[in-house]
């Protein structure tokens, strides 16, 4: 069967096997015969890292096991989603530690991306809210990983791509909220200089998070909205968000051009915006404005679409990413949605995006002039010692990714070690040289 | 606080229907061939919210444990407010048509095990004066489709049953529910390609619960399944006898 991922590009075609239950999802590798398999659950990564020829979805294996009322402590399968996590549990008062742009992901997704949030300069990702999982390996055997227990398989799986084994369930550590409503303050930022100025005054903010004009140049360079959000504390409870609209099939692409996208991006900066007083809204609409668009992604086109997301180290971070913003917007390339973020400290996991600096996500939709572009951007991160981010990732190539992560040859080492090399493999991680 | 009792339990969309009842608060008792399965269902429906869950195993084509296993799960629910019967398997239309034991068992596994659960149930809820009965059948039971005729004259069957049955209840305050599901994206249709039309167990789930609620007797899920129907069954039969589908 025809697949692709979030960002529709590429497409792959491959043997779907959708496991029903936990006991069927721990048998799933009885009938993986190619050596090319890799688990798979909302499909929310953008490239072909949960591509392969034989896939394994977890989607429908979605139970909470356990949950301790007194620590917030929560046992469940990992093909449930985030967003259900939240359904049961917002209204009780319970919230996610770390949420990403979407709350359509599993939580396999999740660990196996490593996936980060508008907070991670406090918080840190995912995957350091996760205390346990157990992991399905590649001879069919099912171990228990932990800060404690299998601690280096438990450190190569968070972030790991899902390349040491299948995530059968983890337990998260849900943190105590006083309502659903996020308090959100806006600055306006007239350049990158201004914006990074911004991050760091408010580096206290609970979560933060800027759109960022790519298109913009010279003086305006990296002009932004900067928003920053604070949990309400009056009490109310309400896990949803405005009404969704949906984009029922593939727009032109064409739609989607230097002009139109310029001139979105001035209205969008130049939108009345109260700078001085904060306002409420609710925590869905803050964390999550894309999942209001079901199928966002058709915008970009039958072609699809590729995200490009790098992470800068704060000694570089201006000078790099006013390098990449200044190529970007002389190509005349460039999207409507683009993401500036200031992270945290870098985690133990192997293959772990996150690293101490700013970190810029920018769609491009797919055409032949495209990939130069990003090749060129490729280099210009390398540079300045920074990392692209594996989940988002559809086309960079096997020496970048070794000088990105330069823990590549321990995570070789242990998918040698527990033979995993020859079961999970994704188109990703055959391009990549893992 | 709304009694649930639910046959076929481990089916997707008894799951996705179950689920929303818990969220309800409501107190669940399940019935199903895995119980293994069923006690995953018990830890996560709980913890949704679900003020009590239980199960038991029943095969339904054991109809002989019917009564005892119905009895059984009166006592522990005390009344039954709602019960959804949900069990069923897609045969092999081919295989049906040259083998009449493939045929029997599909009888026997989507209508004659259910109007077994339903003459036990119908006598329960008669004497307790109240309540809802509400039976998965299919869109495929409102016209016979060469394709596919095996399966639809079993949900057919039922649907037909379950007219009689509503007039039969009706004066002892007993609703009879007919959900007729159109293409569902479910274990039991995993080989077949999906198209537009193709619904997600959470939105017939949806269906469901309305349509209890407001005491329908034929739900179409999703709702658009009618007209389709509609028009498929205004067909001449001069022109439906020639068609594949």
């Amino acid at each position: 069967m025809k697949l692709h991922s979030w960002g529709r590009y590429p497409v792959s075609t491959s043997k779907i096997q959708k496991a029903q239950s936990a006991i069927a999802l721990q048998k799933s590798l009885d009938v993986v015969t190619e050596g090319s398999a890799i688990a798979r659950g909302m499909g929310r990564s953008y490239g072909d890292s949960a591509l392969a020829k034989e896939v394994i979805c977890t989607e429908a294996v979605d139970h909470f096991y356990a949950f301790d009322e007194e620590t917030g402590q929560l046992r469940c399968a990992a093909g449930i989603t985030l967003s259900s996590i939240l359904h049961t549990f917002m209204p009780k008062g319970w919230f996610l530690p770390v949420l990403p742009g979407t709350r359509f992901v599993t939580v396999g997704g999740a660990i196996a991306s490593d996936i980060h949030g508008k907070n991670h300069h406090i918080d840190g990702s995912f995957c350091q809210h996760v205390n346990a999982l157990s992991l399905l390996l590649p001879n069919g055997e099912v171990l228990q990983c932990s800060h404690s227990e299998n601690s280096e398989l438990f450190r190569a799986t968070c972030a790991g791509m899902g390349l040491t084994g299948v995530v059968l369930d983890a337990t998260l550590s849900l943190r105590k909220i006083q309502s659903s409503a996020i308090t959100q303050k806006t600055l306006r930022a007239k350049n990158l200089e201004e914006v990074f100025a911004q991050f760091a005054e408010n580096h206290n903010a609970t979560y933060s998070v800027a759109w960022l004009d790519c298109l913009a140049q010279e003086q305006q360079l990296g002009r932004s909205l900067l928003y920053l959000g604070e949990h309400a504390q009056d009490g109310k409870f309400k896990a949803q968000g405005s009404r969704a609209i949906n984009v029922p099939f593939a727009t032109p692409s064409q739609l989607l051009n230097r002009y139109s996208i310029k001139l979105f991006n001035s209205a969008y900066y130049n939108k009345p915006t109260n700078t001085t007083h904060a306002s409420k809204l609710e925590a869905f609409n803050y964390f999550f404005p894309l999942d209001s668009i079901t199928h966002w992604n058709r915008l970009y086109g039958r072609r699809g679409f590729l995200q490009y997301q790098c992470v800068i180290p704060d000694a570089s971070a201006l000078e790099g990413m006013r390098k990449i913003l200044a190529t970007v917007s002389a190509a005349g390339k460039g999207s409507f949605l683009s993401v500036l973020k200031k992270l945290g400290p870098e985690n133990q996991n192997l293959l772990s995006f996150p690293l101490q600096g700013y970190t810029l996500a920018m769609d491009f939709k797919v055409e032949k002039s495209i990939f130069a572009l990003l090749d060129e951007l490729d280099h210009i991160v390398a540079d300045h010692g920074g990392r692209l981010y594996l989940a988002k990732d559809a086309r960079m190539s096997e020496a970048m990714f070794k000088r990105f992560y330069p823990r590549w040859e321990e995570m070789q080492a242990l998918r040698e070690k527990i033979g995993a090399n020859k079961v999970f493999n994704s188109l990703q991680s055959q391009r990549l040289g893992l | 606080m709304k009694t649930v009792l639910i046959i076929g339990a481990n089916s997707a969309i008894a799951k996705a229907t179950a689920r929303l009842y818990a969220e309800e608060q409501c107190q669940l008792y399940l019935l199903g061939r895995d119980t293994a399965a069923l006690a995953e269902q018990k830890a996560d429906l709980e913890i949704r919210g679900a003020t009590s869950v239980d199960f038991a195993p029943l095969d339904a084509t054991h109809f002989a444990v019917h009564e005892a296993v119905i009895d059984q799960a009166l006592d522990n629910l005390g009344h039954i407010d709602i019960v959804l019967i949900c069990h069923g398997s897609l045969p092999d239309q081919a295989l049906c048509e040259t083998d009449f034991d493939a045929a029997a068992e599909a009888f026997k596994v989507n209508a004659l095990s259910v109007i077994s659960l339903l003459g036990v149930l119908a006598q329960k809820m008669q004497e307790q004066n109240n309540g809802c009965i509400a039976v998965l059948t299919s869109v495929a039971g409102d016209r016979g489709r060469q394709s596919n005729y095996v399966y639809g004259a079993a949900k057919g069957m039922v649907s037909l049953y379950l007219q009689g049955l509503r007039g039969r209840l009706f004066p002892f305050n007993v609703n009879v529910v007919d959900i007729k599901p159109g293409f569902v994206d479910t274990p039991m249709t995993s080989h077949i390609k999906k198209g537009a039309l193709w619904a997600s167990p959470e939105q017939i789930a949806h269906c469901i619960i309305k349509g209890i609620d407001k005491k329908k007797y034929t739900v179409y899920a999703p709702y658009f399944w009618r007209y389709i129907m509609q028009i498929v069954c205004s067909i001449p039969e001069s022109i439906f006898k020639r068609l594949k589908f």
